[in-house]
C-alpha cells in the first residue's frame, strides 16, 4: 500500500482505496494532473476545491464514467481498472450524487437494486428476497417510508436515503457523497450526519464533497484540497482552520467579511400586499425601498422562490396586489414584470437562467431583445454595445462575446445571466440564490456587485439560504417559514440565532 | 375518480366493459360468444405490434418502421412459399422472423451505435423497407392461390375457438410480461427510459438496451408479417400501410408514456383491444367504416388528455393547511 | 481563470475555414451540385427549362408546409397531422365548389379550415400541455377521418376553371414559373428573414434551446407555440388549395403520407429533431435536393416507391455520415 501519509488515521483504519498519479485531459482542458491520495476505512475525507478544480472529474473516474489518461487506482491494495460504472460498483464504490439521479416511476426497492437485482436459479428476478433486503436496509438507517412507495412520492431527503440504502445494498466499502446536503433542510442534514456517523462506525470510507465549511468541519476527519486539477494540500481537519482551507482552495487569501456599503435608502419602490396562492405561500406582504437590499431567508422549501416567481408572473396568484412607485400593476406574465421594471434571476442557472447553446451576446439581450430592434430587424451592433458594457462591468471572463455559454464556468455563466437581467433595465431586481454552486472567487465578485447595484439606486431582493450572505448584505431580512412570513428584522437588531430560530422554530411546535 | 385514474388499467378495462355493454344493447349480436372470439382474433396482430412498440417507447424511442417491416417480412415469407410451397410452416415463420430481426438490427444499430434519433432513423427505414418490397418482388404481388396450403392454413388453425394468431399473441404477451417484470434487463428498460443518466450510473448500458428493443420489435413485426399475409392471403407493397400509427395509438390509449419509462403489458393489450372493438363494432352498429378513422382519432385524443391529467404533477404543498388538506383527502 | 489580470474579450471568435466548410449548408450545396451533375449526365431532358418548371409542381406544395414545419421543429414541436389537414382543407374547397360559392370563397375555404385545424392542435398542445407527437397522431386520424366520413368513397372533381388554372398555369410565362413555386419562393424569403434577422427568430431559437429559460426571459412560449401550429395549419391549407387546383379532384386519401416527406425535407435541411437549431436556407436546399432527385429518377422511369427507398437512405446517410466522420476524426463528442 501507498504509505504517503505520515499522520496516523484517527480511527486507525487501513487503506481501502488509493489513487496514484491520476491525470485526465479533455480537449483544451487539463482536468486532473497527477493526483494521489488514499481513503481509509472508518474515515470521512472531505474533497474540497472551487468549481472546476477537478472534484467531479475524480468522482467520475471513481464511478467508472471517465477512464483516467494516466495513473492507477487500487482497491485494498489490488490495482483495478474501471471501464464502466458496473466495474466501479463491483469494486465496492458507490456514489450519492448532487441531484438525486434515480427513477421516479419505479418503487424504492427497485431503485435500491437497479443494476444488481438478485436473481433466483432460473435467472428471474427474486422479488421476495429483494423486498426483504430492502426492508432490512431501510430499517438500518431508520427510514420512515415503505419499500413499495414510488420514488416520486418521496421528498428530496428521503430520496437521498434511498441512495444511501442503495450503497449499503451492495455493502460498498467506499461511499462518495457529492454535495449531499445541497437541497436538504437543517433537520434533514442532521439526519444525514447521523447516518454518516453510522457508516463510519461500520468501517466504510466516505468521500464528502461540500461547499459549506461548517459541514466539513462537523463531519470530516481528513481533507484533500484540489485547485486547477492538482492536489494542493491534504491533512487532518482537526489541524486546519477555515481561512487556511479557503486560501488553499483559491490560492490567495479571500476576504470573507462582506463589506456592507453605506447606501442612502430612498422612497418605497415596491409594495406587495396579501400575495397568496393555493398551496405554496400565503399573505406575503412587504415593502422595498430604493437602494435597499431586502434579504429573504428560510429553509429550503419555505416557499420563498415560489412567492418570488409568482411576483414575477411565472405562476398565477390567487390574491394579492403589487404596487410599483405608487401605482398598482397587474403582472400576469414575466413579460409584464419585465415591462414594469422587475427582473428575476432564477435559482436554477442551467434550467431557468441560461440558454447554454446560445452565445454570450444572445443570452445577455434575450430578456430585452425589443430594445435592439431597428426598423423591424435586430441590430447586432446595438446588441454588442450592451453586451460589451455589461460584460465588462460584471467581469465576464471569456474569449469572445459569441462564445457559447456551455463553454463557460458556472461563475461566468451566472455573471452572464445577471447581465441579462440588468440589460432589461430593472427598478427592482430579485436574486434567487445568486451564489449557489459557484466558486469562492466568483461568489465574492457577485456579492460586491449586489452592493454596487443597490448603490446605483436599484431595489434588491436577495433570496438566500446562506446566513452569512444574508446577514452580510441585507438591510432588512424577511424570514419565511412554511409559506408565510414569520418575522422581519433589521440590521443592527438581528442575530444569527434569532433569524435561524424564526426560520425553524415553529416547525417543531406545529 | 382520482383513485380510478391512478389505476389506469382498471379504468380502461371498465371503459371497455361499458363500451361492450353499450354496443351490446344496441346490437346484441356483438356480444355473442362467437363474435367476441372473432374480435380477439382480429385484434391479435395489432396487440403484438403494440407490445413491440411499447418496449421501444419505454426506452424513449419510437419505431415508425414497424408496419413497413411487417410488409417486407411478409412479402419475403410469401415468396418463399410461392417458390417452395411444401416446406413445414415453421420455415415460413422463421424466415419472416429472421427478416424482421435483421431489419430491427438495422434500426437498432443506427440508433445505438451512431446515436441518430429514433424518429429520424425509423422515418427513413419506414420508406426504405416498404420500397424494398418493390425492389425485391419487382412490383408483383403474391396472391393466395400462389402461396400453398401449408402457408395459408396455419392461421386458420383453431384451438379452443381461438385462432393460432391469438395463441401466438398470448405467448408473446406472457413472454414480454415475464421479460419486463422478472428479468434484470426488463427492469433496466424502465430505468433507461425513466432516467438515462441515472441508469448509466447504475451500470446499465443504454446502447445495448436500444439494440435489444429494436431487434425484439423487429422480430415481432416480422412474425406479424407472416401472420398478416397468410391470414389475408395477399402480399404486396401496400399492406398495413400507415398501420404504425394505429399501433402507436394503441400504446397511447394503453397508458404508455411517449416520454419513456412508463407502460405495462396489460395496459397495452387493453389499448389494442379498445381499438379492435371500435373497428369491429362499426359494421355491427351499421355505421359506415368511413367513421373508423375519425373515431379512433377522437379516442386517441381523449386518451392522451385523460392520461396527462392523471400524470400531472401537483404543485408543491408548503402551507401547513394545504398539507393537512392533502393528507385528509387521501 | 484565477488570474486577477483579465484579457480583453473579443467581439467574435476567430473565423475558421474548416468550420465554415463543415457547415451543414455547405454540405447541402455540394450535394445539390452532385444531384444536378448526376441528373444532367443521366438524362438529356433534365436541363430542359419546361421540364424543370414542371418538376417544381412535385414539391412546391410540400415545401410550403415544410417551412412552417421547420419552425415548429425548431421550438421542439412537430405536426404529424399536416397531410390530414391538407385532406380536410381540400374537402372544404370541394364542398365550397359543390355549393357553387364564388371563386374567392373557394380560395379562402382551404386556408380557413387549415387555420382552424392548427388552432385545435395548438390548443391541445399548449393549453393542455400534451406532447405534440401524440396530439398530432390523434388529430391526423381525426382530420382525415372527417374527410373520409364526409366523402365516403366519393370523389369531388368538378372544380371551376378559375381555380384549376391557378394550379395548372404559370405565374409568369418566361421563365415558366408555376404559381405554387413562386408562392413557395416568396414564403421562403419571408421565413428566412423572420427567422434569421428579427427578434421573433431569436425567440424561437431560445424556446428550442431552453423553453424554461425562455419563459423566465419574458418570452410568451406557449402563445408562440400556439401560433406556430396555426401558421402550419394555414400553410397546409394553402398547399391544399394549390394541390386541389392542380389535380382538380379531392379524395379522402389525398396527400396521404406527405407528413413524412415534409419532415424529411426539414431534417435533411439540418433542423435538429431535438430543437433549437437549423436554418431556412438549409431547408430550402434540402427541398431542392429531394425535389430534383425525385424528378431526375422519374425521368429515367424509376418507380416512385424505389425513389422513396433512395430518399430514405439519403436521409439516414446524411445524418449518419457527419457522425461517423466525427467519430473517425475523434473530435469532441
Amino acid at each position: 500500500m501507498n504509505p504517503s501519509h505520515e499522520n496516523p488515521p484517527p480511527n486507525g483504519g487501513g487503506t481501502v482505496l488509493s489513487l496514484g498519479g491520476l491525470s485526465k485531459s479533455f480537449p483544451g482542458v487539463r482536468a486532473l494532473r497527477d493526483v494521489s491520495f488514499d481513503l481509509k476505512a472508518g474515515e470521512v475525507t472531505a474533497l474540497i476545491g472551487e468549481n472546476g478544480a477537478g472534484k467531479s472529474t475524480i468522482v467520475k473516474i471513481l464511478t467508472g464514467i471517465y477512464v483516467p489518461d494516466e495513473g492507477q487506482i487500487a482497491v485494498n491494495g489490488k490495482p483495478v481498472r474501471f471501464s464502466s460504472p458496473r466495474d466501479s460498483w463491483g469494486a465496492g464504490i458507490a456514489a450519492i450524487h448532487q441531484e438525486t439521479v434515480m427513477f421516479d416511476e419505479l418503487n424504492v426497492t427497485e431503485n435500491i437494486f437497479m443494476g444488481h437485482m438478485p436473481v433466483s436459479g432460473t435467472k428471474l428476478v427474486d422479488w421476495q428476497q429483494m423486498r426483504r433486503r430492502a426492508t432490512e436496509l431501510l430499517k438500518r438507517i431508520d427510514a420512515d417510508f415503505s419499500p413499495d412507495a414510488k420514488l416520486k412520492q418521496l421528498s428530496v431527503a428521503q430520496k437521498h436515503m434511498v441512495e444511501i440504502t442503495r450503497a449499503l445494498s451492495h455493502d460498498a466499502s467506499v461511499i462518495i457523497m457529492d454535495e449531499p446536503t445541497a437541497a436538504l433542510s437543517r433537520h434533514e442534514i442532521d439526519d444525514l450526519f447521523r447516518i454518516v456517523a453510522q457508516l463510519k462506525s461500520e468501517g466504510r470510507a466516505i468521500v464528502f464533497i461540500s461547499h459549506k465549511f461548517d459541514e466539513i468541519f462537523h463531519v470530516a476527519d481528513r481533507f484533500v484540497c484540489l485547485r486547477d486539477g492538482e492536489k494542493v494540500g491534504e491533512g487532518l481537519i482537526a489541524e486546519v482552520t477555515e481561512p487556511k482551507l479557503v486560501s488553499l482552495m483559491v490560492g490567495r487569501p479571500i476576504d470573507q467579511v462582506f463589506p456592507k456599503r453605506d447606501i442612502a435608502i430612498g422612497e418605497t419602490v415596491l409594495k406587495v400586499e396579501g400575495l397568496s396562492n393555493a398551496t405554496e405561500f400565503a399573505d406575503i406582504a412587504f415593502e422595498l425601498r430604493r437602494g435597499e437590499i431586502l434579504g429573504f431567508y428560510g429553509l429550503v422549501g419555505a416557499g420563498r422562490s415560489e412567492a418570488m416567481q409568482c411576483l414575477f408572473g411565472m405562476t398565477p396568484a390567487l390574491t394579492g396586489s403589487v404596487t410599483l412607485h405608487g401605482q398598482k400593476v397587474t403582472i400576469a406574465s414575466p413579460a409584464d414584470a419585465i415591462a414594469a421594471g422587475i427582473s428575476y434571476v432564477p435559482e436554477d442557472r442551467q434550467q431557468q437562467g441560461a440558454v447554454l447553446p446560445f452565445g454570450i451576446r444572445e443570452n445577455v439581450t434575450l430578456a430585452s431583445i425589443s430594445q435592439h430592434v431597428k426598423n423591424w430587424f435586430l441590430s447586432k451592433p446595438s446588441e454588442l454595445d450592451t453586451v460589451r458594457k455589461l460584460g465588462t462591468r460584471l467581469d465576464v471572463r471569456a474569449a469572445h462575446w459569441e462564445q457559447t455559454l456551455g463553454e463557460l464556468s458556472g461563475g461566468n455563466q451566472q455573471k452572464v445571466v445577471i447581465a441579462k437581467w440588468l440589460a432589461a433595465k430593472p427598478k427592482v431586481i430579485i436574486l434567487d440564490e445568486p451564489t449557489k454552486g459557484i466558486d469562492v472567487g466568483s461568489k465574492a465578485a457577485v456579492h460586491d456587485f449586489i452592493g454596487e447595484l443597490a448603490e446605483e439606486g436599484l431595489a434588491v431582493i436577495l433570496v438566500s439560504s446562506e446566513l452569512p450572505e444574508i446577514m452580510g448584505l441585507s438591510d432588512r431580512v424577511v424570514v419565511m417559514q412554511e409559506g408565510r412570513i414569520v418575522s422581519v428584522m433589521s440590521r443592527g437588531s438581528w442575530s444569527a440565532e434569532a433569524i435561524v430560530s424564526a426560520a425553524t422554530g415553529a416547525r417543531k411546535a406545529a | 375518480m382520482s383513485a380510478l385514474l391512478k389505476h389506469r388499467e382498471l379504468a380502461l378495462a371498465i371503459i371497455i366493459a361499458l363500451m361492450i355493454a353499450g354496443i351490446g344493447t344496441y346490437a346484441p349480436a356483438f356480444v355473442s360468444f362467437g363474435n367476441i372470439l372473432r374480435v380477439l382474433n382480429d385484434t391479435s396482430i395489432l396487440a403484438m405490434l403494440a407490445l413491440a412498440q411499447m418496449i421501444v417507447i419505454l426506452t424513449r424511442g419510437i419505431d415508425l418502421s414497424t408496419a413497413s417491416n411487417l410488409a417486407l417480412s411478409g412479402m419475403i415469407s410469401a415468396s418463399l412459399a410461392q417458390n417452395s410451397p411444401d416446406l413445414p410452416v415453421i420455415a415460413y415463420i422463421a424466415v419472416a422472423l429472421a427478416t424482421g430481426m435483421l431489419l430491427g438490427l438495422i434500426n437498432g444499430s443506427l440508433i445505438s451505435i451512431l446515436g441518430i434519433p429514433p424518429i429520424v432513423v425509423t422515418l427513413g427505414t419506414l420508406a426504405i423497407f416498404r420500397g424494398l418490397i418493390v425492389v425485391y418482388g419487382g412490383g408483383n404481388q403474391v396472391n393466395a392461390s400462389e402461396m400453398g396450403d401449408v402457408f395459408q392454413n396455419f392461421p386458420k388453425l383453431n384451438i379452443f375457438g381461438l385462432s393460432s394468431i391469438f395463441w401466438i399473441m398470448a405467448g408473446v404477451a406472457i413472454a414480454i410480461w415475464l421479460f419486463l417484470n422478472m428479468t434484470r434487463t426488463g427492469r433496466a428498460l424502465y430505468a433507461v427510459g425513466g432516467n438515462p443518466v441515472a441508469a448509466r450510473y447504475c451500470g446499465i448500458d443504454l446502447g445495448r438496451q436500444q439494440l435489444l428493443v429494436y431487434v425484439l420489435a423487429g422480430a415481432i413485426s416480422g412474425v406479424c408479417g407472416y401472420l398478416w399475409v397468410s391470414r389475408y392471403g395477399v402480399a404486396y407493397s401496400e399492406i398495413a400501410s400507415g398501420f404504425e400509427l394505429t399501433v402507436i395509438a394503441a400504446c397511447v390509449i394503453g397508458g404508455v408514456s411517449i416520454a419513456g419509462g412508463v407502460g405495462s403489458v396489460t395496459g397495452t393489450l387493453l389499448g389494442a383491444l379498445f381499438l379492435g372493438i371500435i373497428v369491429n363494432a362499426l359494421p355491427v352498429m351499421q355505421i359506415t367504416p368511413f367513421w373508423q378513422m375519425a373515431i379512433s382519432g377522437a379516442v386517441i385524443l381523449a386518451a392522451v388528455v385523460v392520461n396527462a391529467r392523471a400524470e400531472k404533477r401537483g404543485v408543491k404543498l408548503i402551507l401547513p393547511e394545504a398539507r393537512r388538506a392533502a393528507a385528509g383527502a387521501q | 481563470m484565477n488570474s486577477p489580470k483579465r484579457a480583453a474579450v473579443a467581439d467574435a471568435g476567430p473565423r475558421n475555414l474548416a468550420d465554415g466548410l463543415l457547415r451543414w449548408e455547405s454540405i447541402l450545396v455540394l450535394l445539390l451540385a452532385i444531384v444536378i451533375a448526376g441528373n444532367t449526365a443521366i438524362s438529356p431532358y433534365f436541363l430542359d427549362i419546361y421540364n424543370l418548371s414542371d418538376a417544381t409542381y412535385n414539391f412546391s406544395e410540400k415545401a410550403l408546409v415544410a417551412l412552417a414545419m421547420a419552425l415548429l421543429i425548431i421550438v421542439r414541436e412537430i405536426d404529424l397531422s399536416v397531410a390530414a389537414i391538407i385532406a380536410v382543407a381540400s374537402l372544404a374547397t370541394g364542398l365550397a365548389a359543390q355549393a357553387g360559392l364564388p371563386l374567392p370563397a373557394l380560395f379562402l375555404a382551404g386556408p380557413l379550415v387549415g387555420i382552424a385545424c392548427g388552432m385545435v392542435n395548438g390548443f391541445l398542445v399548449t393549453r393542455l400541455a400534451l406532447p405534440s407527437i401524440v396530439v398530432t397522431i390523434g388529430t391526423m386520424s381525426l382530420f382525415r377521418g372527417i374527410a373520409q366520413v364526409v366523402l365516403g368513397d366519393q370523389v369531388i372533381n368538378k372544380y371551376p376553371a378559375g381555380l384549376t388554372t391557378i394550379g395548372q398555369s404559370y405565374f409568369i410565362k418566361w421563365p415558366p414559373l408555376p404559381y405554387s413555386f413562386v408562392l413557395f419562393l416568396a414564403a421562403a424569403v419571408v421565413f428566412a428573414i423572420v427567422l434569421h434577422k428579427t427578434a421573433i427568430g431569436r425567440k424561437l431559437y431560445a424556446i428550442g434551446n431552453n423553453p424554461m429559460a425562455a419563459r423566465f426571459s419574458g418570452i410568451p412560449v406557449d402563445r408562440i407555440r400556439f401560433w406556430l401550429f396555426v401558421l402550419t395549419g394555414l400553410l397546409a391549407g394553402i398547399a391544399a388549395t394549390l394541390l386541389t387546383a392542380r389535380i382538380g379532384s379531392t379524395r379522402p386519401n389525398i396527400a396521404l403520407g406527405w407528413e413524412l416527406d415534409i419532415i424529411t425535407m426539414v431534417i435533411l435541411g439540418g433542423v435538429s429533431i431535438a430543437g433549437g437549431s437549423g436554418t431556412i436556407p438549409g431547408v430550402v436546399l434540402a427541398i431542392f435536393i429531394l425535389g430534383l432527385i425525385t424528378f431526375g429518377l422519374s425521368l429515367i422511369n424509376v418507380p416512385g416507391i424505389v425513389i422513396s427507398v433512395i430518399l430514405g437512405c439519403l436521409l439516414i446517410a446524411s445524418i449518419a455520415l457527419p457522425i461517423v466522420i466525427r467519430k473517425l476524426l475523434g473530435r469532441r463528442a
